[in-house]
């Protein structure tokens, strides 16, 4: 049996990095981290790979060392087992190298966090407000005049397509909710020319800085490719900032449970080159819309666009 | 079902006698021995729940939305189509990591075997506060029935609360209006919950009085086994972090049926209308007071397992524990760093960013306590003469387990990284790896070890193995794969990813569909072998040989009593110790063991 359970502790452990190391030989699409489209996530990338040599180093000597003793120290005839209560020289070397290293990796691995959360974004970052709710994203455009006009809870009303709550920009406001008064200091003419889309779009090539905001409970705004996740946590507004590299369509998922239709929830990225989303946040409502549809189709690629 | 007692008091009169009226003995008792045996066979209850909930969670997950006719029978409302819907996916979502956690984790390690083991480990008759023991297991008790009742109580749709185990704040604290199952399910809920946070407490101040104060003559805080100090840290553990959940339960009660806003702010809108009763709370406060409790909980699931496997570890390789005081003091470093590490869970949370670096830092660190543990045991098995019995298998088991699970903890515990795999399926495989099926082997390892002694027989070591192996390879068939699943961004908690039958849900998850059936098929086969284990169970204590008083040859004192033990455990005498408890191949002893108790001047280190 200690034959028998010694390759056994070793195989599951050289099937277990196989699994991690040799993707591409095992699979017809190899399961990995999705294509990386943004400034700070190939950074991520190569932490996570020098994090990844190491316990693969660690982890295959201590499951080897394992199997070797299983398969090595069994029961042999009337022999007696070496009688030792240790070794402090032994103690004292491994616990100053798992230290010096562990030390190491944590200390690499706090760079990319401090580049993207202990900075400000740059001052010229393309500011866009993201509001979840159960199951949905709603992204919120300045408009031409690239003033965001108030928002305000008691102003939400899904069914007209104000999810965000935006203020009324003038006195003849129609969207309102029902049995809502207008007060005049609620009007907001900066209002007037806010859009609000349920696909997010960006620059390719410049950074953009998102304020995170929910509706309801807490919702993840996670997007693979851009290596980014943060979480949307009612009453707080959270700013964030990336860049991402290429164009294309890329999809949204919610990372935190947020309700029964959790799994539904899922929101798209576009992003377009930076000329075209200078003219597309110029256009009203309507024509943002229409815009966004087309370059939907230029940019988009079909293998995103057949879902939801 | 404690067997058969035998009455062995001719001699001093003890503290109680043993009693006579069934109630007294087997239901209502104050002895620690049947109380163990009641944590265990609540636990060895509530494993089987949490198991058939992720049965049925891996169907729906391998074959989405496909129809199962017995669920219609099972669920007659919450699934009246025979489909797993969205629903009902999360309320077994929830059960399961609840069960797990509470009725399974924290109970069988600490209130199953520390109960029966920790007293007669340490020559005790019983444990320092009988009667709140009996206490514990009770309220312990109703906390269960509870939980289950909270399962039940049926929107058309659901079947319980669906917020997780964790429970997250304001989903779980609104009510009705933000989710079926989220009313009156969170509030059974969290009444369990907070019921089992006060039956641990109990438990957690018998336990450390009875190490301090009861250990007998001769047992010095250095001869004691390694399952005592990982009982008592896992008690001070309990003791210090149950009291935040409770506070942090009551306050969600409040928040449900008083009206409050602690966990809940202002202007929320919720199903198409705005809420306006309430202000001010937040959101994040709960996560603070769950994982100022759920991260020492990781501990309290598994320290004991530790303690346990360096137990066996020696007595079958035959050799003294590798060092012993640094696996003490490893043990009192992972307990004192787990209680500053429960930011790790939040790196992504709103919290300020600051936090994080000072909690990945110091997430790192309690690494380094851990490897030790892990290089001690080697240490322990090298020029070993190891008897490959089945509980030794499951610590084996245990070391392989806790080394995948653990050194996976590198890569979560970095904030760059963490962005990436917070909440994917790679922190799944992590936490089912180690407090999970690592945790789950310990107890097996326990059982196994131990049921010898609290049944007086032996159990069958053919299916023993059998079990061994095909539960080690599924558990690796089953949580390694879901590391590479969270590489590629499947998200936690999801009904499913990608239906491959209709096309919906995340496209570039599409190649996953393959892998999530593989898990599928390798969790039917691993469940359908713990049958093997109740059936090893069952026919071993019908039929299994008769145990004697020490049938592993090890040293300690449980081993010096019958099987099972006495009513008061040492016959009314107490039993001195001369030397620690893992003196085995001594040089010029007559045997390769000695016992505790043997007054015998040999080998060199009897301290």
């Amino acid at each position: 049996m200690g034959k028998i359970t010694g390759l056994l502790v070793i195989l599951v452990a050289v099937f277990s990095v196989l699994l991690f190391v040799a993707q591409g030989l095992f699979f017809s699409s190899p399961l990995w981290f999705p294509q990386d489209i943004s400034t700070h996530g190939p950074a991520i990338d190569a932490q996570f790979m020098r994090t990844l040599i190491v316990v693969a180093i660690a982890f295959t000597a201590a499951q080897v060392a394992l199997g070797y003793a299983i398969f090595r120290f069994g029961r042999r005839g009337g022999e007696r087992a070496t009688y030792t209560h240790g070794s402090n020289k032994l103690e004292a070397t491994w616990t100053i190298i798992t230290a010096m290293v562990f030390v190491t990796l944590a200390v690499l691995g706090q760079r990319v966090w401090a580049q993207l959360h202990l900075n400000e974004a740059p001052p010229d970052a393309m500011k866009i407000e993201v509001v979840a709710q159960q199951f949905k994203w709603t992204f919120h455009y300045p408009g031409k005049d690239g003033i965001f006009g108030r928002t305000d809870p008691k102003f939400i009303n899904d069914d007209v397509g104000n999810f965000v709550g935006l203020n009324p920009s003038d006195a003849n406001a129609t969207n309102l909710p029902e049995g809502t008064k207008l007060d005049p200091a609620d009007i907001d003419p900066n209002a007037a020319d806010d859009v609000q889309t349920g696909t997010l779009v960006i620059p390719r090539d410049r950074p953009v800085e998102l304020t995170l905001r929910s509706k309801d409970v807490i919702h993840s705004f996670f997007v693979p490719v851009l290596r980014f996740k943060q979480d949307t946590v009612p009453g707080l507004a959270i700013k964030v900032h990336f860049t991402a590299t290429k164009t294309g369509k890329f999809e949204i998922p919610c990372a935190e449970l947020c309700g029964n239709r959790h799994y539904t929830m899922k929101g798209f990225l576009l992003v377009v080159p930076g000329e075209e989303y200078d003219q597309l946040i110029q256009l009203p409502q309507a024509e943002f819309t229409a815009r966004m549809n087309a370059l939907d189709q230029q940019y988009g690629g079909q293998q995103q666009s057949q879902s939801q | 079902m404690a067997g058969v007692v035998q009455p062995i008091h001719d001699e001093a009169p003890h503290h109680h006698g043993p009693p006579t009226s069934f109630i007294r003995k087997y239901i209502f008792s104050i002895d620690h021995k049947v109380i163990g045996i009641q944590y265990w066979m609540l636990a060895l209850f509530s494993v089987f729940v949490g198991m058939a909930l992720s049965l049925l969670m891996r169907l729906q997950l391998g074959w989405p939305g496909q129809e199962f006719g017995f669920l219609k029978t099972l669920f007659p409302t919450a699934a009246a189509d025979g489909t797993i819907s969205g629903d009902l996916y999360l309320s077994l979502v929830t059960m399961h990591g609840t069960i797990m956690v509470f009725f399974v984790l924290t109970t069988a390690p600490q209130g199953g075997f520390g109960n029966y083991f920790l007293p007669i480990q340490i020559g005790a008759a019983d444990m320092a506060f009988p009667v709140l023991n009996m206490l514990s297991f009770w309220v312990t008790f109703v906390a269960l029935a509870v939980m289950i009742a909270a399962f039940f109580v049926s929107a058309p749709n659901v079947i319980g609360p669906l917020g997780g185990w964790t429970g997250y704040a304001p989903l779980s604290a609104i009510g009705e209006d933000i989710g079926p199952g989220q009313g009156t399910g969170v509030i059974l809920w969290v009444t369990s919950i907070a019921l089992f946070c006060i039956a641990s407490l109990l438990g957690a101040l018998n336990f450390i009085t009875t190490m301090l104060n009861l250990r007998t003559k001769g047992m010095s805080l250095m001869r004691l086994p390694l399952t005592c100090w990982a009982w008592f840290t896992t008690a001070v553990l309990a003791l210090l972090s149950f009291p935040v959940l409770l506070a942090g339960g009551i306050l969600l009660l409040f928040d449900h049926l008083l009206g409050t806003s602690f966990f809940i702010p202002s202007g929320l809108y919720v199903s198409g209308k705005l809420l306006k009763d309430h202000s001010g709370g937040s959101p994040i406060l709960w996560q603070h007071l769950f994982w100022f409790f759920g991260h020492p909980e990781v501990y309290i699931a598994i320290l004991p397992g530790m303690g346990l496997t360096s137990h066996i570890l020696s007595t079958f390789a035959r050799k003294p524990v590798f060092g012993y005081r640094a696996m003490v003091y490893a043990i009192f470093a992972i307990g004192l760093l787990g209680f500053f590490v429960w930011g790790h869970h939040m790196f992504v949370s709103g919290m300020s960013p600051y936090s994080a670096i000072a909690f990945s830092l110091v997430t790192l660190t309690i690494g380094v306590p851990s490897a030790i543990k892990t290089f001690n045991w080697l240490g322990t098995l090298w020029g070993g003469q190891i008897r490959f019995t089945t509980p030794m298998l499951f610590a084996l088991g245990f070391v392989s387990l806790f080394v995948s699970g653990g050194i996976t903890g590198l890569f979560l515990g970095q904030t760059s990284i963490d962005i990436q795999l917070h909440d994917t399926y790679f922190v799944v495989g992590h936490f089912h790896l180690i407090m999970g099926v690592a945790a789950i082997f310990g107890m097996f390892a326990g059982t196994y070890f131990w049921f010898p002694k609290m049944f007086g027989k032996m159990m069958n070591e053919t299916l023993g193995k059998i079990h061994f192996v095909i539960t080690f390879i599924g558990v690796n068939a089953i949580f390694i794969p879901m590391h590479i699943m969270g590489m590629a961004g499947a998200t936690r908690r999801y009904a499913f990813h990608y239906n491959p039958y209709t096309g919906e849900g995340l496209q570039y998850l599409s190649n996953i569909v393959g892998i999530t059936r593989f898990v599928s098929y390798m969790a039917f086969i691993t469940i359908a072998a713990q049958l093997i284990f109740v059936a090893n169970l069952i026919w071993s204590w019908a039929k299994g040989r008769r145990a004697e008083i020490n049938p592993w040859e090890a040293t300690s004192l449980e081993w010096t009593v019958p099987s099972p033990p006495p009513h008061d455990n040492f016959g009314g005498h107490e039993p001195e110790v001369y030397r620690g408890p893992y003196e085995f191949s001594v040089p010029g002893a007559p045997k390769d063991y000695v016992m505790q108790t043997d007054p015998e001047p040999v080998g060199a280190h009897g301290d």
